[in-house]
């Protein structure tokens, strides 16, 4: 872990001279190797401490941080054979949103999500996860065929948004997400979203209009990003904070408004501290969620979808 | 309107500013900055005489100019939770809803109304910029369910004009929600075979385009209007490049295959009559017709309507 956040430093602090200790630390000096154990436990209790009680705005950090899961790390830990699927049939491959085929627990699916890439070269290549029309048009196609084979479809979510260019609207970027919705809100399989970091507004809400809506504990998901929204509303992308809280982004806040449906829990200190064991948690959660799906009727899986929608921020029923 | 532009107004603008002109008698052209007569530009559905530009025109100016005898009944909207997150930023969302209310005199940003359109029922559902610039939050999202079942219920097409810079951000999340909420409100009409058209005004942005405002069976647009998914500012930042003319507008998306027409607003009634009566559930085609034409190109058609007629009346 090098990569720590601004309100990480006494944890980096503390880390930084365990690593010292090590160094010094020959195999015989006793009074050394205590030392070395009293400060991992301090650490770690200032770890839990400190991801006890992350603000909306700290949450907004950790969801960006660069060691968060990626769908590299999902599909390489979670689905076997996985074989992806490229193209739009219409004008390309975009690489921000990575789908395929692949077993998953035993079952055949469809996986499709956005990928913000690892290192400068892979970024580039993905596009920091910002997806073009393109890439809601493969969605679409994919989603499509899960329908006609049957298969449940899986997406995982992170992107900062859709991407704001040129050519991106020139080929129809509101059609491509407007339809993404459509065709998630038509089809008659389970399907389950996984918001894993960030779920940036439209961008996000094409992939996760699904029967399940799971969410890691220090995910967020919003109509706009803090930085977004207070430099609308504040004039100024100084009160990111606060429109952070305002908004209400953390996954804690969105299952008491319903939009989701499930909490995943994240290994002590973020899912980038322990990406396997986060992956791993989110597998059981998706594997718990997809068998209550499977038995139902393909009509009542859709219908029950729609429903779901209908009913967020509804005075009652209607 | 010439003689008035040509002699009057040119010394009416050395005597005024557009500050202290009475009443509001003239409005000024945002585009070929020219001083409209009100009473000129009113009968005109507030669209400038001199250079075409559509200005902004309220929900029940567009219901009169569209019904039949511009008679219409507008339907109450269901209630929706106030402020769900309590949001504030510089001021409570509830004040900014209270003055919004106070300046429209409605109680959010879109109106539904059903009436005629040349003897054909219709819902027309009217996206009003003028109510925190139309956002898409609760109200907006159940006005739409609304009319969509409204639809249902008279068998009639719904119109929607939509006009909107995005989503209510004082909603957070649940103006996200919005966007698969009128999706299945949209996707309920179309599985009932009703059309949904849908006529984008200045401006459309965001969450609204990308969902219910590009879903339609038929896609127009008002000339000029600006269409978008990311604002022409967040694009200019993001790629720091000036963007080209015209960019983002409806004849650019017209050209790029994003929409079936742009109409000027003075053909809009005309065209939409038009549209829904082609595109209607009666039997269009004259006896003669069918009789005298091969039955596999002509005749087909008709059954499917004449099947889904009586599908849908042995429900009942
Ligand atoms: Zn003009």
């Amino acid at each position: 872990m090098n990569n720590f956040l601004d309100f990480e430093k006494p944890i980096a602090d503390l880390e930084g001279k365990i690593r010292e200790l090590e160094g010094l630390e020959d195999g015989s000096d006793i009074e050394i190797k205590e030392d070395i154990a009293k400060l991992r436990q301090k650490a770690l209790h200032q770890l839990e401490q400190t991801y006890a009680k992350l603000t909306p705005w700290q949450k907004t950090q950790v969801a960006r941080h660069v060691d968060r899961p990626k769908l590299s790390d999902i599909t390489a830990q979670l689905i076997e054979e996985f074989t992806p699927l490229a193209g739009d049939r219409a004008f390309a491959d975009d690489k921000a949103i990575v789908g395929g085929m692949g077993r998953f627990r035993g079952r055949s699916v469809v996986v499709i999500g956005t990928e913000k890439g690892k290192d400068t070269e892979s970024r580039l290549r993905h596009n920091f996860g910002m997806a073009r029309p393109e890439g809601y048009r493969k969605a679409q196609r994919l989603m499509r065929m899960a329908d006609h084979f049957s298969l449940p479809i899986l997406t995982f979510i992170d992107t900062s948004g859709a991407y704001p260019g040129i050519g991106a609207e020139e080929r129809g970027q509101a059609e491509a997400i407007a339809r993404s919705i459509e065709v998630s809100l038509d089809v008659r399989v389970p399907m389950i979203a996984s918001i894993v970091g960030e779920g940036g507004s439209g961008g996000a809400v094409a992939l996760a209009s699904a029967n399940r809506v799971l969410m890691f504990a220090n995910a967020i998901y919003s109509v706009i990003s803090p930085e977004g929204c207070a430099a609308i509303l504040w004039k100024t992308r100084d009160k990111a904070q606060e429109a952070a809280t305002a908004m209400k982004v953390t996954a804690q806040d969105l299952l008491k408004l319903k939009v989701i449906d499930r909490i995943v829990d994240e290994p002590v200190g973020g899912a980038q501290r322990d990406v396997p064991a986060a992956i791993n948690a989110l597998g059981d959660a998706i594997e718990e969620e997809l068998t209550s799906l499977v038995g139902k009727e393909p009509g009542e899986l859709r219908e029950e979808r729609r429903r779901k929608f209908l009913a967020i921020g509804r005075l009652e029923e209607g | 309107m010439n003689w008035l532009t040509n002699k009057v107004l040119p010394k009416f603008r050395q005597l005024t500013t557009k500050q202290d002109t009475p009443d509001n008698l003239w409005v000024k052209c945002p585009d070929c900055g020219q001083m409209l007569f009100h009473n000129d530009l009113q009968a005109n559905q507030n669209v400038c005489a001199h250079c075409d530009y559509h200005l902004r025109i309220s929900p029940v100016e567009r219901f009169e100019a569209l019904f039949d005898e511009a008679k219409y009944d507008l339907i109450e909207l269901p209630e929706v939770p106030v402020d769900p997150l309590k949001f504030r930023d510089s001021k409570r969302y509830t004040e900014r809803l209270k003055d919004a209310r106070h300046k429209t005199g409605d109680i959010d940003a879109m109106k539904v109304a059903h009436g005629k359109m040349n003897g054909n029922a219709a819902v027309i559902a009217v996206q009003n910029f003028d109510f925190m610039g139309g956002s898409l939050g609760l109200a907006v999202g159940e006005a739409i369910v609304a009319a969509s079942k409204l639809a249902i219920l008279q068998k009639a097409p719904l119109i929607l004009f939509s006009a909107a810079g995005g989503a209510r951000m004082q909603e957070g999340i649940l103006s996200l929600m919005q966007m698969p909420r009128t999706t299945v409100a949209i996707q309920r009409l179309k599985e009932n075979r009703l059309p949904f058209i849908v006529v984008l005004t200045d401006p459309t942005t965001g969450g609204v385009t990308a969902s219910y405002a590009m879903l339609g069976d038929i896609q127009i647009a008002e000339p000029g209007a600006l269409i978008c998914f990311a604002g022409p500012r967040v694009i200019e930042e993001t790629i720091r490049e000036t963007l080209p003319d015209g960019f983002q507008r409806a004849e650019f998306l017209l050209e790029h295959g994003m929409l079936d027409m742009v109409v000027h607003r003075k053909d809009m009634r005309e065209t939409l009559c038009r549209i829904i009566d082609l595109l209607g559930t009666k039997l269009k085609l004259p006896p003669a017709v069918m009789k005298n034409s091969d039955k596999k190109t002509v005749a087909k058609p008709s059954v499917a309507k004449e099947e889904s007629a009586a599908a849908s009346s042995s429900k009942k």
